[in-house]
């Protein structure tokens, strides 16, 4: 059974305005368990409406949310379950921080979950230790954290509850190379030690490449394609025809395929592109050698 | 629930209500409020609602939009009109139990008042519906100017408006951001006593303050850089032109206007 399932949702924004908008139309995924899943689509591509709809957040105008086979708008209290089965980070999380100390901020969620004193402690530090934020850093005040320190902070508290599928929009934008890496790398520890399912919205395909089992395509408020990153790169055309990006890797490659050199156009990541380079250099080095 | 509120939006459009000019859209809104509370019988108010139809079919704008912008509201008009149906006690007596009495006056003042209030917010909406913010403000500023000798204050005064309108939907849309952000991680704010829904609204304020301080530290400077100094000797962008429109308009509230007087005095005693 798939942790994530959705039937025909359809999302109206300013319904009975002259604005009214389809943000997603006739949505169907099935998301299984433990899979990483990337979400791509230009802006505007209904990816944060989508993905506020698996946690509850906003209600189909028609259609269906199932999470771990259970229709979520089915009753009340399943709603109240759902927050805390699909933890949602949103884009610039750092913004939601408001308690004294960052411990505070983290155990809020935990907190909200009812759970008891010595259960809240031990996620709180779980969830620090995922984002490498040390004791010290749990005593300040989450003003005084960097912008880097903050996201971080504010991921932790929603991994503190522990949810069956953590859902990111954008977690690393407008962040420097480095602190993108430290996050994407946490993401991914994180997701192979609680064995949970993620899924990442996201503008880079290099990430998404690098880190993604699965990845799903929206294009004008529709998915496009859903499949494995394999699949999916291999249609680099026609991600590129939807106004969307490839890996710059994949773009040098698609090149030189197209230029007449014997390579695949079908490399996405730093390392099919040396294994791929290493296989056309042998031939030519063992025949430049052959020739002196 | 916040996003129902329609009043202080702008639909925009290109009706002739639309096309007024801002100055003469702000006098023919204040005269239009002022006949509202001038009518004294059912025929003046006739005429006044007759009018309102007439403005709300050039202006383009739905009905149901229109119709939205009361609801909100709809408790307060029912309330006060029930009030006066009690405390009026004039006319003929229509129902008497113990010390409640209704009275045909009581009936007539309730419908009365309601059909008054109900004009009233649509004719300040039809204003915002169809003049966008920066519109108004320069508007009143522009009809303030006569006041100029009080140094800078009509300029500061509209130039705060027009921030404060320009940044309400930033707010509204921030809230939502911020409220969805703390529902995600089970925030309660629909259940529970009043102290308790209070207090669940300490994680999205504490947040939407900051946020908004750092929004005016921001556009602060960004004003300074663009050397914003105060209203003196700035010129406009949007230079306002009165033109055959607006005669037309200023004409058709005269009519009006006229109207209600001479129904006032025509019939003394509906009501
Ligand atoms: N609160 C809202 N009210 C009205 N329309 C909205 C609202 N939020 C989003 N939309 C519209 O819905 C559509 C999808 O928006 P959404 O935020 O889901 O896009 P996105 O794929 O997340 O884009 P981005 O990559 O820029 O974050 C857009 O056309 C947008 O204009
Ligand atoms: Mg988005």
């Amino acid at each position: 059974m798939s942790i994530i399932k959705t039937q025909n949702l359809t999302y109206l924004y300013s319904t009975g305005t002259p604005f009214e908008i389809a943000a997603i139309k006739d949505v169907n995924i099935e998301i299984e368990q433990g899979e990483l899943v990337g979400i791509i689509g230009h802006t505007g591509s209904g990816k944060s409406t989508l993905i506020q709809h698996l946690n509850g957040l906003l209600k189909p105008t028609y259609g269906k949310v199932y999470i771990d086979g259970q229709d979520i708008w089915e009753d009340k209290d399943t709603i109240k379950s759902v927050r805390f089965k699909v933890g949602l980070c949103f884009q610039y999380p750092e913004y939601q921080l408001f308690e004294e100390t960052v411990y505070k901020d983290i155990a809020f969620g935990p907190k909200n979950m009812g759970l008891d004193y010595s259960e809240i402690h031990r996620r709180v530090h779980d969830a620090a230790s995922h984002v490498g934020l040390s004791e010290a850093h749990l005593s300040k005040s989450p003003f005084d954290l960097s912008g880097g320190e903050k996201r971080r902070a504010a991921i932790a508290g929603v991994m503190a509850m522990q949810p069956k599928v953590l859902i990111l929009d954008e977690p690393t934008s407008g962040l420097d190379p480095k602190g993108r890496d430290t996050i994407l790398n946490m993401i991914k520890n994180y997701r192979d030690s609680t064995k949970s399912t993620v899924l990442i919205v996201s503008h880079s395909m290099e990430d998404i490449a690098k880190l993604a089992t699965k990845v799903l395509v929206l294009n004008e408020s529709s998915v496009a394609m859903y499949g494995t990153v394999d699949e999916i790169f291999s249609k680099s055309e026609e991600i590129i025809q939807m106004g969307l990006d490839v890996p710059p890797i994949t773009r040098v490659f698609m090149g030189l395929a197209k230029h007449g050199v014997n390579v695949s156009g079908q490399i996405y990541t730093l390392e099919q592109g040396k294994v791929e380079l290493s296989k056309l250099f042998a031939g030519k080095c063992t025949q430049g050698v052959e020739g002196t | 629930m916040i996003k129902d509120i329609t009043i202080g939006q702008f639909f925009p459009g290109k009706s002739m209500v639309h096309r007024l000019d801002p100055r003469v859209k702000l006098i023919l809104t204040m005269t239009f409020i002022i006949t509202i509370f001038l009518c004294k019988n059912f025929f003046a108010l006739g005429i006044m609602l007759f009018s309102l139809i007439l403005i709300i079919i050039s202006s383009k704008i739905s009905i149901k939009l229109i119709l939205r912008g009361i609801k909100p509201l709809l408790f307060i008009i029912v309330f006060t009109a029930f009030l006066n149906i009690f405390f009026m006690s004039t006319g003929e007596v229509l129902l008497e139990y113990k010390f409640i009495v209704v009275t045909t006056g009581g009936v007539f003042t309730a419908i009365f008042m309601a059909i008054r209030i109900i004009s009233l917010i649509i004719a300040s909406s039809l204003l915002t519906y169809t003049t966008s913010p920066t519109m108004i403000t320069d508007g009143i500023e522009r009809l303030l100017s006569p006041l100029k000798f009080m140094k800078n204050g009509v300029h500061t005064v509209a130039m705060m408006m027009t921030i404060a309108l320009r940044f309400i939907p930033t707010l509204i849309e921030e809230f939502d951001k911020i409220t969805n952000a703390q529902k995600a991680r089970g925030a309660n704010l629909e259940t529970g006593s009043l102290v308790q829904r209070a207090k669940a609204l300490i994680p999205i304020f504490v947040p939407l303050f900051i946020t908004s301080f750092r929004r005016a530290y921001e556009l602060a400077f960004a004003m300074e850089c663009r050397c914003y100094q105060g209203g003196e000797g700035r010129t406009r962008m949007k230079q306002m032109k009165t033109g055959l429109i607006d005669i037309y308009g200023l004409a058709f509230m005269a009519v009006i206007l006229g109207a209600v007087i001479f129904l006032n005095y025509s019939y003394t005693h509906v009501i």
